[in-house]
């Protein structure tokens, strides 16, 4: 090795050192002060306990927040993925009239109307429907929203599949429905699976939508609720506000996890998958 | 529009609509039509909505409330001499080239570069701590860089030795610049890490013995490889940053609207002024922006597959 790879090589290091001291300091205090019996902003080595999480169980709103995110986020999951997969297996079977017009007018839709760029209409259409503080409103919304990216996400995997089986399960006399069920139903389902992970994970962590159509504390998600601790006045709870997010944060980190060790991510139109 | 006159963006291979389960033409509608109907009620219509409201003084209460009229483009008028609006744009845009164009581009090609060469651990190492500042959710990030950049006790002032620096409210624009860079490279470097892929190895090793440097690699071999990824890249990254809301967390456009992106501006008069009209017509300049990014990409996607 000469002298100037060696230099070369150093540099490169201190540049990868510098970068993954970027990236993880910020993440350190979240792993640090949820056990740390006196919690400070700054990160430190903790003084260990539990007792930031039993704090948890006493407050109002911790607990009943998290179940309005799974709320909120199992009931769009089992509307973008059942509505979704219907949609994507006629349009991806049946001829219609318009289809690929269609799909790529819904593509494109799904990226210009975003939460942000959108929320004053769908605020007041929230409004006049009498839907404000409504968690099934809140579902309707982001479900409308995640939809088109599903339908095609969904129609790709459904075309990838073969049609033999379905037409051989015709030949011995299964009926559509039955087709639909047993034959269908279970070739897709690493493509229905990702979708289910996919919408989960952007409900869970949807900041904006709960936080303009909900009013009620009781009713807000996790992600409002914790905006909430570290917004009020006065003296910041750090023991409830760090075990909170680390609590949270939870599930999508495992469900990350599962799907990349399961099925990987591909990209699709800028859609992990 | 041109749009519906376009053609399909990826045109299917073979012949897909085969009615292999003997679906019929009734199911089929049957099935198409609730997941259509949704879409059409929370995301067509409030979207065309935006146009008529834009035209309004709707209010969110008082008389304009109970009976909006329909003032023209005042709405317009009034945005473009609007100084808190302009200012906004501006910070908009130094918010998109800062933290999308400059930072996770960069920051993500550089990334997804040297972890080529970078033994299995370190890659593993940094890989996964730049995928959990992308999958963490926005409040629990938003929180850690309140932490991190606390004038009192923040570990960054910890470190760098400078206590009392409140850079929330000192620099509150280079703050959330950073904080979206750091927040969003992950996309960067798993696209480019995609994309460098695709370059023959080959190609580097000519270039490598022929005595290129690493930047004369990168341009003369890598760049043209990478172009089309480069864009599409910028692209998509540009229209999420233009849309993200998460800075409201960190500064809710604050101090005094230094750091009042579009997102914040429109929340802070339509939802909390209660301006509604006002509101929509900043909406629908958001949603146009949107539209052309998302057409040229869309534009871009269809020249690569021929």
């Amino acid at each position: 090795m000469t002298a100037r790879d060696l230099v070369g090589r150093v540099a490169f290091y201190v540049v990868i050192a510098v970068i993954t001291a970027f990236m993880a300091v910020p993440v350190l205090w979240l792993l640090s002060a949820p056990f740390d019996a006196a919690p400070s902003l700054t990160t430190s080595l903790p003084e260990w306990t539990w007792q930031n999480f039993t704090g948890l169980l006493e407050n109002p709103y911790a607990l009943t927040s998290l179940l309005n995110s799974v709320l909120l986020a199992g009931g769009s999951m089992v509307l973008v993925t059942a509505l979704g997969a219907l949609a994507a297996y006629a349009l991806s079977r049946v001829h219609v009239p318009g289809r690929d017009v269609l799909l790529y007018v819904l593509l494109l839709l799904s990226s210009i109307v975003t939460g942000t760029a959108a929320m004053v209409p769908i605020f007041l259409l929230m409004f006049e429907l009498n839907m404000i503080d409504s968690r099934l409103g809140v579902v309707l919304v982001l479900s409308g929203g995640l939809l088109p990216a599903a339908i095609f996400i969904l129609k790709d995997f459904m075309d990838a599949t073969p049609r033999s089986y379905e037409e051989s399960a015709r030949v011995f006399g299964a009926g559509p429905l039955q087709i639909l069920r047993d034959v269908v139903l279970p070739t897709a389902r690493p493509g229905i699976a990702t979708i289910a992970v996919w919408a989960i994970v952007q409900v869970w962590g949807n900041f904006l939508t709960p936080f303009i159509l909900l009013r009620s504390p009781e009713k807000s998600p996790a992600a409002v609720v914790l905006y909430t601790f570290y917004t009020e006045g006065g003296q910041a709870d750090l023991g409830l506000i760090s075990a909170f997010s680390l609590l949270y944060s939870i599930p999508v980190v495992v469900m990350y996890v599962f799907v990349n060790r399961r099925y990987g991510f591909r990209f699709h139109g800028g859609i992990k998958r | 529009m041109a749009l519906t006159t376009s053609p399909p963006v990826e045109p299917r291979r073979g012949s897909p609509a085969t009615d292999a389960a003997g679906l019929g033409r009734t199911r089929a509608t049957a099935f198409v039509v609730p997941a259509l109907a949704l879409v059409a009620v929370f995301l067509v219509y409030p979207a065309l909505w935006t146009i008529y409201l834009g035209l309004t003084n709707y209010r969110l209460t008082g008389l304009a409330a109970a009976r909006p009229e329909v003032v023209g483009l005042e709405n317009y008028a009034r945005a473009l001499s609007d100084p808190d609006f302009l200012n906004s744009l501006w910070l908009t845009l130094l918010y998109v080239l800062g933290s999308a164009v400059l930072g996770q581009c960069v920051l993500g090609f550089a990334l997804a570069w040297m972890l080529r060469s970078a033994p299995r651990v370190v890659r593993t190492v940094v890989e996964s701590l730049v995928m959990l500042a992308w999958i963490l959710p926005s409040s629990v990030v938003a929180f850690l860089w309140i932490a991190l950049l606390d004038r009192d006790n923040g570990t960054l002032n910890a470190l760098l030795g400078t206590p009392g620096m409140g850079w929330l409210l000192q620099y509150p624009m280079l703050s959330i610049i950073v904080f979206n860079t750091w927040r969003g490279t992950a996309f960067s470097m798993l696209l480019f890490g995609a994309a460098l892929n695709a370059v023959p190895p080959s190609q580097l090793e000519t270039a490598r013995m022929s005595g290129a440097s690493a930047w004369q690699q990168l341009r003369d071999v890598v760049f043209p490889h990478i172009r089309g990824h480069v864009l599409t890249n910028l692209l998509l990254i540009s229209l999420w940053t233009f849309n993200d809301f998460a800075p409201y967390l960190l500064t809710a456009g604050g101090p005094d609207g230094r750091s009042e992106i579009l997102p914040i501006f429109v929340y802070q008069t339509a939802i909390s002024d209660g301006l509604l009209g006002f509101g929509s017509a900043i909406s629908l300049l958001m949603l146009l922006i949107n539209l052309v990014l998302a057409v040229v990409y869309l534009r871009l996607l269809r020249e690569r597959r021929p």
